[in-house]
């Protein structure tokens, strides 16, 4: 099969991500969507190293899960600490801060 | 020189990386500290320690920076420490001096402004009213121990607040290593990792806050969402870039698009990501939403740190980006980014206009900044790189000494904020009003302030480099801009104070310090700004 394919499966599963980050109201779901996104260049980066021929992009795809795991934790604990004080995670309710 | 083979051999350029690695292992230290010393003994050794590892950093920046070094890529190319590389960290590093002052200040807000878990602070505070019969221990968290120990101690002291958290140092320490990474890196992997470095532990320090948790919290997890979600389009960027040039190397990049004809899809889509996420960082334009949001809700040292450092770190990272990697395309891609500096600045004193807030005057302020500094990264010359390094470190510090200033006007539940707390401040408070009027000025751009140089710098650059409709944008922003600050000026000085206004307190040593440095920078650099020019313009980057 042809590596473009792989491509475009990526740059699809990157814009679902984009879209649930959009229009999705709980800040857990639009964290997943975000790590959909990256999981998704993680695709792209090893099919392009297949096309290149180079290694870099394998292990590049290892920085992104490193990276990705560290900022679950951060992301997850942020996220717990709004949740204990508002009992809700949906980010439609945070809206204090405006105009 | 056994020490100078043994770096040979390894190929690691130890000199040249000194500032970097003393920043970053200072921050592994400052875990220790915090994990060693009993809570009591913890703050004023963070304090000391987090200080001397800035200080120390900033000689060996210095020292580098005369010695006449050579520039060098180290790390196998990840890293280059080159000139204007060697101004910002010099930049970063002098800006993070005040901040960490800020941050340690406990005269301002009791206690600290800062906070980990206030249910258990809540509990300890009642425990302590409540007379302290309790027993101390089994009550697991630092600050309950705390509290605990000092009612158990000396009797209930209700004026005596809880000890503030010290995670801050090490925090903070980290954000500043990301942030020289950053704006060093040569590769955009590197770039990347280094951007997660410095991100994540501002998203943590925004929502650390020890009144109105609730805004901090809040602030907190817009920054983080919005913030992950710029670097996913960052890093698919990366990739396609990747995917264009066969390597991330900045410099393989361009001789890549200057090289035989390859799919400009790729360079150009990767570029457009790229660049969503690099404006997301310097929150320009219509990337910004997330500025006023996260600068008003974060404690308002923190917001000092992040509005002067991360734009720093990132504007850096810009100009190196668009210099090195797409200079040679810069034609095809130029007027896209036109019309985003043009976007940002139009925002900018739009929206900052219709502000009653003061922090939230400041954040729009800063993505008309942003908008201004961007005309100096398009012009990609040797005045546009040195007007731009020079606007970032006037900028830094102005901005500094105006969350300073913002801090001290308190009402009864923490900052006053509101325009209208700063009414009659001149009769109130001379010394505070001059100060925050003459910042003002500053950032309105009035000679003999260094926002007038600054301004000058990046405009003469811009409009050498053919952009004479960007300038004439600017300069019209500016004049709109003064309005607002121009607003706070008359504000203070010519109306009467509320009866029940808000008080101004008076700052601890290091506030001071940290105030006056900002303030005394700002002037220096408005009066005398030729030797800061100069070493701005000293070199180019290194490829």
């Amino acid at each position: 099969m042809s590596p473009t394919n792989y491509l475009l499966l990526s740059a699809l599963l990157f814009s679902i991500g984009t879209v649930g980050v959009l229009v999705r109201r709980n800040a857990i779901v639009v964290f997943m969507c975000v790590e959909l996104m990256l999981n998704a260049v993680n695709l792209s980066l090893v099919t392009f190293s297949r096309i290149n021929g180079s290694l870099d992009g394998q292990v590049m795809a290892f920085f992104v899960m490193v990276v990705a795991a560290a900022e679950v934790v951060v992301g997850l604990s942020i996220i717990m600490a709004i949740f204990r004080t508002r009992r809700t995670a949906s980010v439609d309710d945070a809206n204090l801060l405006k105009y | 020189m056994g020490s100078q083979s043994f770096s040979d051999a390894l190929g690691v350029d130890y000199g040249a990386l000194a500032p970097l690695l003393i920043v970053l292992g200072g921050a592994c230290v400052s875990v220790l500290i915090e994990a060693v010393l009993p809570l009591e003994r913890r703050r004023p050794a963070q304090l000391v320690f987090s200080l001397a590892v800035v200080v120390v950093a900033l000689v060996a920046v210095v020292v580098r920076a005369t010695s006449g070094a050579a520039d060098v890529v180290v790390l196998a190319g990840s890293l280059s420490v080159d000139a204007p590389g060697l101004f910002l960290w010099g930049t970063l590093l002098a800006l993070a001096i005040p901040s960490v002052l800020m941050l340690a200040d406990r005269s301002v807000e009791p206690g600290g402004v800062f906070v980990a878990d206030p249910e258990a602070l809540a509990e300890a505070q009642e425990k302590v009213l409540a007379g302290g019969s309790r027993s101390p221990s089994g009550t697991g968290p630092d600050s309950r121990g705390a509290v605990a120990r000092r009612g158990g101690g000396g009797g209930p002291d209700p004026a005596t607040p809880p000890e503030m958290h010290t995670e801050i140092f090490p925090l903070v320490l980290f954000a500043l290593g990301g942030m020289l990474a950053f704006s060093a890196a040569n590769d955009l992997l590197t770039m990347f990792v280094a951007l997660e470095v410095l991100s994540l532990p501002l998203y943590l320090l925004c929502g650390l806050a020890r009144r109105r948790r609730l805004l901090s919290q809040e602030a907190a997890v817009k920054y983080f969402l919005l913030g992950a979600f710029a670097s996913a389009f960052f890093l698919y960027g990366v990739a396609l870039l990747y995917g264009y040039a066969g390597s991330v190397r900045l410099g393989d990049i361009a001789a890549s698009a200057a090289g035989p004809l390859r799919s400009d899809t790729l360079l150009f889509a990767g570029l457009a990501l790229l660049v969503v996420g690099l404006m997301f960082k310097a929150s320009v334009g219509p990337f910004h939403t997330w500025t006023p949001d996260v600068y008003q809700g974060a404690p308002t040292p923190v917001t000092a740190f992040m509005a002067a450092c991360t734009k720093v770190a990132a504007f850096g990272a810009i100009l190196r980006v668009f210099t090195v990697a797409f200079g040679t395309t810069a034609l095809e891609w130029r007027g896209v980014l036109w019309a985003v500096a043009i976007a940002s600045m139009v925002i900018g004193t739009v929206l900052g206009i219709t502000q009653t807030d003061l922090k939230r005057m400041v954040a729009y302020s800063s993505v008309a900044h942003a908008g201004f500094i961007l005309i100096g990264c398009l012009a990609i010359t040797p005045a546009g790189l040195s007007g731009t390094l020079f606007y970032l470190l006037a900028y830094g510090f102005t901005t500094i000494a105006i969350l300073g200033l913002v801090s001290l006007v308190r009402s009864g539940d923490g900052e006053a904020g509101h325009l209208s707390g700063f009414a009659g401040l001149g009769q109130r408070s001379p010394v505070v009003a001059a100060a925050l009027s003459f910042c003002l000025l500053a950032l309105a751009g009035v000679p003999l302030t260094s926002g007038f140089t600054a301004k000058f710098a990046v405009f003469s650059a811009g409009l050498a480099d053919g952009m004479a409709p960007l300038v004439i944008v600017g300069l019209v922003c500016s004049a709109i801009a003064a309005f607002f600050y121009l607003r706070v000026i008359v504000l203070m000085y010519f109306s009467d104070p509320a009866p029940d206004g808000p008080t101004v307190s008076l700052p601890g040593p290091m506030t001071t310090v940290a105030i006056t440095l900002g303030v005394a920078v700002t002037l220096l650099l408005g009066v005398l700004p030729t030797a800061a020019l100069e070493w701005a313009g000293a070199g180019s980057f290194l490829g």
